[in-house]
This record gives C-alpha cells, sequence and structure tokens, in this order.
C-alpha cells in the first residue's frame, strides 16, 4: 500500500502530464502483481466495490471522532476522504503493513453492513497518505487528474510497449490484468479474439496550404459530432470513443441496433431540425455525453444516430490492410442490413476538382459539418497519423474582435503567466459581457506582452482572476457558435483562440453580440 | 464568567491590561504596548512606549523603524507596572518570540502570542508557565493539523534537489521566522551548500546571524547566473513563488514551507509541487497537550480555529472562551 499511497500523493502534487506518465510508469514497473493490477483499474477508473460506499467511510469516521470537529474539519478541509486520513487516531505509529491487493479482496466481498468496521481496521494500520490512498479507491473516487488514455499510456512507457496495441487487448481483459503484465514483462500478448475489443482510430492530418489531386484522394463531409467504433462479436456490442472509452451505456439506441457483426467506423450524431443531414449541432451531441446511463426523455429529445465512414472487419474477416476503397464497397453492401433511422452512410462528394471542392466546402454552412475529409483512395487503415494518407480540410474559421475583460494565470510553465483570457462583446445598451475564453493562438512573445499588459492594467482582484482595464482588442478566431443557457451573453464559441492582438483597435469598435448571435449555426 | 468586569479585558484590536494601562498586541496606534514578537499582526506601528525582548525589538527596528520609547525587557525579568507583575518567557515560535506572564492581585494570566512546542534550531525553546487564565492562539486549532517531524520534511527537501540536479528548488518561506528555520534545519541535517536568497530575506537573515544564529553560507539569487542555481536551494517569500521573479531560476520544482500544506487543497491551489509541512505554529497536539501541562483554570483563545479548540475544552471540561479578535493571522505565515 506504501508504493501506491506514495503514487497518489505524488500525482495529486504533479502537473506535467509526461512528470504523471513517468511516475505511473515507474510504479507499474516496480510493483508486484497482483497490487500493480489493481492500482491500474482504480487509476482507469475500473475498480468498484458495491459494499462500500461514501456514507461508510462517513460512519466510520464518527464512531473515532466526536461529531462536532469532524464537522468543522470537514468544512475546512473540503474532502471528507481528506479530512478522515489526516483527522484518524493514532494511538500507535502504524506499522503500514497493509498490502493493496488484500485490501481489494476484502472490499470485493464485503458487507455494506461490515464495510465501515472493515475501513476503520485498515486505517488503523495506515499512515495518512495511505489512509487518504485507500479511503479514494475503495470508494472508486481516485481524482488525481488522469484518465484512462494517460494510464495506458503510462503501462505502455513502463513495458516499451505501443499504446496503441495496449488498446487493442485493454477491453477484453479485467482487474487485476495479469496477462497484460505477463506480456510487458515478455510474455505472449493476450488474445482478444472472441471478444468485443477495441482497435485504435486511423487519424488525419490537417490539410495546411497545400492541394490533392482527386484522382488520388475521395472527399467526404467531416461532421462535427464525436468519431465513435462499433463492434459487434456474437451477442455482445460495444462502442468506443476515440480515446478507447467504452461509452455504450449512454447511447442503448445505437448499441441495441446493431444487427451485423464486425468493426464500424463512423461519427455519431443527434438528430437536428431540418438541416443538411438532418445532423443537429455539436451542441445537441453535448447534451448526452458523460453520462452513464440515459433517461427515456433524453432518449426522445435527442436521439442519435452513426453516419458511417468505414468498416474495419465485416463478419470475422479483418478489411483493415485492404485499400479505402475496397473497404468502401464493402460498407456499401452491408448498410442495406442497418436499421435506416440509426445509421447511415458519409456521403462521398462529388467534385471535378479541388478548386470546385473548395467552392463546395465554402458554400456548406450545415452546423453539423466542420469541413471536408480528404483520403487516399488507396490508404489501408492504419493507427494514428500518417503523412499523406488521410487529411482534414476545415472550413475556414469565422472571428469577431473583442475586448479583454479578465484574466488568470496559466498552469506549469505558464503559471507566472497571465495566460487564459475571457472576452467580451458590447450589447446594445453600450453594456460588456463575457462572451468567452481562450488561452491559445498568440506566440511565446505575445504571451509576454499580454502578461505585462494584464499586470500594468489590472483594475480589480478576485482570488486569482485580475480584471482588467477594457481597452485591448482581441481578434478571436473560432469554428462556430450556438445557443447556450449556461453563458450570460446566451452564446457560446467552439475551438475560440486568438487570432491576431488588435493593439490598433479602440474597444469601442469590438464587435456587437448582435454581431455573434447572427453567425449561430 | 463573572458578571464584574476582569483586569483583563479582550477588545477586537487587542487585551488591554486594565491596571497596567498597557495593550498586549494592539493593532492600532496606543500610548503603552507589550508585544509579544515581531510578526506584522502583532506588532504595528505608532506605538508610544513599548516593552518587548531586544531581539523582537531588533526586528521591530529593522522592519518598520525604531519606537521612541522601546524597553528592551530579557527572558525572565520581571517588571512592575502600576502594581501589575509582567514578564517575558520564550514561545518557541520565532527569533524574540514571548509569552508574557502577568500576576495582578494573586491572580496570573499567560498570554502565548503565537508559540509551537517542538524544537526550533532558530529560537529559544518554548517555556511551559503555570497560570489561571491561559490565553492562546489556535492557528491550527482542528485536529486533522499534525505536523509531522521537521527532519521527515527536510528529508523531503533535500532528496527532491537530490533528484533535480539541473534545476533548482524553489521554497516560499515567510520572511521572518519560516526562512531562517528551513535554514537551521537543514544545516542540523549537515547540509552545507551555499542556500540562495531571495532579497527580500537577506536582511532579516542577516539580523539571525548578528544575534548568533549559524545561517551557514548564504547567497543573493540577484546576480547569479542561472546556471549557478542548479541543483541548489532556493528560498523566497511565499508572494514570489509565481511571480515573474521565478522565471530568472532554471526549472524551478515549486515548494511551500507552511503548516497549510497539510492541506492538499492549499498546496495545490497555490501549484506547489513539494509541500513541506514546517510551522511556527502549535499543532492540534501541542495545542491540547499545552492545555493540559499547563492546567489552567480558564483557557481563553485569541484567533485561529478556536470553534475546534473550545469543543475541544468542552469536551474535557475545561472552561474556555473565545475572543475575536481583528487583523490576525497572515495567509503566508503559518
Amino acid at each position: 500500500m506504501r508504493a501506491f499511497a506514495a503514487l497518489v500523493t505524488q500525482l495529486g502534487y504533479t502537473r506535467s502530464r509526461n512528470a504523471k506518465v513517468a511516475l505511473i510508469a515507474d510504479y507499474l514497473r516496480a510493483a508486484p502483481d497482483p497490487d500493480r493490477g489493481w492500482a491500474l483499474a482504480a487509476l482507469t477508473g475500473e475498480a468498484d466495490f458495491a459494499g462500500v460506499k461514501s456514507s461508510s467511510v462517513r460512519t466510520m469516521a464518527m464512531e473515532r471522532v466526536d461529531p462536532e470537529l469532524f464537522r468543522l474539519s470537514r468544512d475546512f478541509v473540503g474532502d471528507t476522504a481528506e479530512t478522515v486520513a489526516l483527522i484518524w487516531p493514532e494511538t500507535v505509529p502504524p506499522a503500514n503493513d497493509l498490502r493493496l491487493a488484500d485490501a481489494v479482496d476484502s472490499f470485493a466481498g464485503v458487507s455494506r453492513a461490515r464495510a465501515p468496521t472493515l475501513l476503520a481496521e485498515y486505517m488503523d494500520r495506515l499512515d495518512s497518505d495511505g489512509r487518504y490512498a485507500l479511503i479514494k479507491l475503495a470508494t472508486g473516487a481516485m481524482r488525481v487528474g488522469i484518465s484512462a488514455r494517460l494510464a495506458k499510456t503510462a503501462f505502455a512507457q513502463a513495458f516499451g510497449l505501443d499504446v496503441d496495441a495496449v488498446e487493442e487487448v485493454w477491453h477484453a481483459l479485467s482487474p487485476p490484468y495479469a496477462s497484460l503484465f505477463a506480456w510487458g514483462e515478455g510474455g505472449a500478448r493476450p488474445d482478444p479474439e472472441g471478444t468485443p475489443y477495441f482497435r485504435p482510430f486511423m487519424l488525419a492530418h490537417p490539410l495546411e496550404d497545400g492541394t490533392v489531386d482527386l484522382a488520388d484522394y475521395a472527399a467526404e463531409w467531416k461532421w462535427d459530432g464525436i468519431r465513435i467504433q462499433i463492434v459487434r462479436v456474437g451477442d455482445h456490442v460495444r462502442l468506443f470513443s476515440r480515446g478507447g472509452d467504452d461509452i455504450t451505456a449512454a447511447f442503448p439506441d445505437i448499441a441495441g441496433h446493431m444487427p451485423v457483426e464486425g468493426v464500424f467506423d463512423g461519427e455519431l450524431l443527434v438528430r437536428g431540425d431540418a438541416q443538411m443531414g438532418e445532423a443537429a449541432s455539436f451542441n445537441a451531441l453535448q447534451q448526452r455525453l458523460g453520462r452513464k446511463t440515459v433517461s427515456a426523455k433524453m432518449l426522445a429529445e435527442a436521439p442519435a444516430f452513426v453516419r458511417l465512414y468505414d468498416l474495419l472487419i465485416d463478419g470475422s474477416e479483418d478489411l483493415r490492410l485492404q485499400p479505402w476503397h475496397l473497404r468502401r464497397a464493402r460498407l456499401e453492401q452491408r448498410i442495406g442490413a442497418l436499421p435506416a433511422d440509426r445509421f447511415d452512410l458519409s456521403q462521398i462528394i462529388m467534385a471535378q476538382d479541388f478548386d470546385e471542392l473548395g467552392r463546395i466546402r465554402d458554400g456548406a454552412r450545415d452546423a453539423a459539418i466542420e469541413g471536408v475529409m480528404l483520403k487516399r483512395r488507396d490508404s489501408l487503415y492504419v493507427p494514428g497519423r500518417r503523412v499523406g494518407l488521410w487529411y482534414k480540410w476545415k472550413r475556414d474559421p469565422l472571428s469577431v474582435d473583442c475586448v479583454m475583460m479578465y484574466a488568470q494565470r496559466g498552469s506549469g510553465k505558464r503559471s507566472s503567466f497571465y495566460s487564459d483570457y475571457t472576452f467580451g462583446c458590447w450589447t446594445e445598451d453600450g453594456e460588456l459581457v463575457p462572451v468567452g475564453k481562450a488561452y491559445s493562438g498568440f506566440s511565446d512573445t505575445e504571451l509576454k506582452w499580454l502578461d505585462k499588459f494584464v499586470r500594468q492594467n489590472t483594475v480589480n482582484r478576485f482570488g486569482p482572476v485580475r480584471e482588467v482595464e477594457k481597452s485591448l482588442v482581441l481578434e478571436v478566431a473560432f469554428d462556430s457558435i450556438h445557443e447556450s443557457k449556461r453563458h450570460k451573453s446566451g452564446i457560446a464559441m467552439r475551438f475560440p483562440r486568438i487570432s491576431r492582438l488588435r493593439r490598433d483597435k479602440p474597444a469601442a469598435e469590438a464587435d456587437t453580440v448582435q454581431t455573434l448571435r447572427a453567425l449561430i449555426t | 464568567m463573572s458578571s464584574a468586569p476582569h483586569w483583563i479585558e479582550p477588545h477586537p484590536h487587542g487585551i488591554f491590561v486594565r491596571p497596567a494601562n498597557a495593550w498586549i498586541d494592539p493593532s492600532r496606534p496606543v500610548s503603552r504596548a507589550l508585544i509579544t514578537h515581531g510578526h506584522a499582526d502583532h506588532a504595528r506601528g505608532g506605538h508610544d512606549a513599548v516593552w518587548a525582548t531586544p531581539e523582537t525589538l531588533a526586528i521591530i527596528n529593522l522592519r518598520y523603524g525604531r519606537y521612541p520609547g522601546e524597553k528592551a525587557v530579557d527572558y525572565g525579568t520581571t517588571l512592575d507596572l502600576n502594581g501589575v507583575k509582567v514578564s517575558f518567557h520564550p514561545a518557541g515560535h520565532v527569533l524574540g518570540s514571548a509569552q508574557i506572564r502577568m500576576e495582578y492581585q494573586g491572580e496570573t494570566v499567560v498570554v502565548t502570542g503565537d508559540f509551537k512546542r517542538r524544537p526550533d534550531p532558530s529560537c529559544a525553546p518554548f517555556e511551559l508557565v503555570p497560570c489561571d487564565i491561559f490565553i492562546t492562539e489556535a492557528t491550527f486549532g482542528l485536529p486533522v493539523f499534525r505536523h509531522p517531524p521537521t527532519s521527515e520534511e527536510i528529508g523531503k527537501l533535500l532528496a527532491m534537489r537530490e533528484a533535480h540536479p539541473e534545476g533548482c528548488v524553489l521554497v516560499g518561506a515567510y520572511a521572518l521566522g519560516k526562512a531562517q528555520r528551513v535554514i537551521t534545519e537543514l544545516r542540523a541535517l549537515g547540509y552545507d551548500e551555499p542556500i540562495y536568497l531571495h532579497g527580500a530575506l537577506e536582511k532579516m537573515c542577516a539580523l539571525y546571524a548578528d544575534h548568533g544564529v549559524a545561517m551557514g553560507p548564504l547567497l543573493p539569487v540577484a546576480g547569479a547566473d542561472k546556471a549557478d542555481l542548479k541543483g541548489t536551494i532556493v528560498l523566497a517569500p511565499p508572494s514570489a513563488l509565481a511571480d515573474r521573479w521565478s522565471r530568472r531560476l532554471p526549472d524551478p520544482v515549486t515548494s511551500m514551507a507552511s503548516g497549510w500544506m497539510r492541506v492538499r487543497a492549499r498546496a495545490q491551489q497555490r501549484g506547489v509541487e513539494l509541500p513541506l509541512i514546517i510551522s511556527d505554529h502549535a499543532d492540534w497536539d501541542e495545542l491540547t497537550t499545552t492545555i493540559r501541562e499547563v492546567a489552567p483554570k480558564q483557557v481563553w483563545v485569541t484567533h485561529g480555529r478556536e470553534e475546534a479548540l473550545l469543543r475541544w475544552c468542552e469536551l474535557h471540561q475545561i472552561k474556555a472562551r473565545a475572543l475575536a479578535l481583528v487583523g490576525r493571522e497572515d495567509e503566508d505565515e503559518g
């Protein structure tokens, strides 16, 4: 438990992604089985103990600590697990000899009634970092700021494996991942055959300034939903997001309606109004993301469907090493067997040449279209981004002139710089209201200048936030703009970034909220 | 409490000792003041007559200028102020810090100012002074505050420096007390490399050295090459941690020495990567142990998390009350 507790504590104080990966990798290399497997499960959010609830933790604490002193402490610390870890009375120095795997075995079998007693026994054996890590593990809420993907990356780095190869087998395995670690240490790669497992996505490079020959490349719309992989093996259907997260539970309206065995690649969208392709904006889709389960009301109001791009595996035949045009032909054959209200085909855009394609792209005003995809007709389906195979050619961004209103310090290397800016536009009454926030798009030199501007023009401080003199115009570029009830201005930008500093422009000449509203798609 | 006014009167801006016509650590100018130690929330300017230890007066002179009517009182010397017997006793908080003991008409009162019990190589150790009324601070008056052994925390600092030879460890430490404590604790563990200082710490470190506290080699960051700072320990006031000043340092690991570092969110809010739980205040166990050992008839709590300490007194059947003093406690201190 000691090494795991140290890892959890260090992760809490580490901001850089690479440093986090290195910490986890070091732990995974050094810790024994099956402890490290359980640790990995905890970090990827796959450790769950039905018998242990946060109420068990509270009940346990109340038996050892005066409830009033506990309440005052909890109010100050702000986190129940941490409060318990810090306040737990140590009558003798704790032996700190609990083994992670033993604790996990006990948690797995414990009843709700006995959970507080079991936890208390463990608390007596651990020091404060150990108590903290164990409570977080037991209640399944690590919150150390790492995603499942980052933990898998760390595993791959620890054993010199390719993270995509790890992704492929991940969903076929379960904690404590004995066969995964055996593979890491030179054994055979676990065989995921017969389970609906994830295949890493093929991704596209941005098409910067070049052109491509449409004789070699096919063009498709780039839909603004989320990339999704649908896997069916036998009766098992799984949906995976781009990062390999299993999102099956959030979309039963898709998972329950895939009749064909195989692996499909497509874009998950929700039905919109009478727009081209009948797909609503990304905003509508967001309402359905991040939910563990979904209500009947959500299913009715925002029904999902998938616009298919590719067919990786047909039945049990792997097509990934066949050229795109053959896979596409196979996809077109299969589409007829799929329910039309849940699945359709991403259409190929017909254009004489690249210039005409450009005109078609610029003419597309659909909210669900981000731009155009260009796929080499002979491209194999290879994981990751490979130069020359697939390109994304986004629509030119929209831009408006806004006024800087507030600034906040960044994190990591930027922690001494005011690098996060809230900007606003004018209302009809001549009031400036915030319309968005951006922390990218500028050069290092511009950042230095902006930082200085903030420091010299601060008119108010609210904790870490500085309000600045409303004098600096920022040209803000963004991909699209949507209605939003969460923002005072009633609008939300997608991918806003600072494209230019308009030091030449008086603040009064910045754009109005009305101008922004006219750009809503 | 009895309804008759006591000879010691708590007011929002200080404790008034009526028969002596003197205030303890008043936060506004008065004619007669008794000062426990040199931190800004206890030692304000503008008083006429001031009694304090020689070290505290030296610190005040350095920070805020001279009081015209200053009167140095050594630890253990008894004064008579209009029939109140007053003496100063080490509080173990910072150099010169004192508890003030007062005796009047057979009743003894001790005001701790700020104090700690664990050893500190940069100041005299706390002295246990028996009394009837014990007026204590409660900065860390919650049972979650238990400071670990100082050598463990200093060990973490040395290990981080060892593991980070291409960068430096930047330790945020309050300019009076904490910075000198960290330096002397490092020396106590045998670290004899030069320690680099932010300009705001230099004078106070020199004052400590003048008072016989062995600080070892200290160098200013100003004027040092970035390359010279590789593999070193740098001390700065907490406000400089995320300031532009830190850009001159080679890839610093941000650390902070404070009792508040016991709480993760406190460290994370400040972007601290290496929290060091080193405090110049008593932790919960020290506070409660001290109350038990002093065994007063009453406990009065001046500032901090007084609610929890009052609750503890209630659970242990000790008569206690809170005094709401204003303007105490600096977030960076502790």
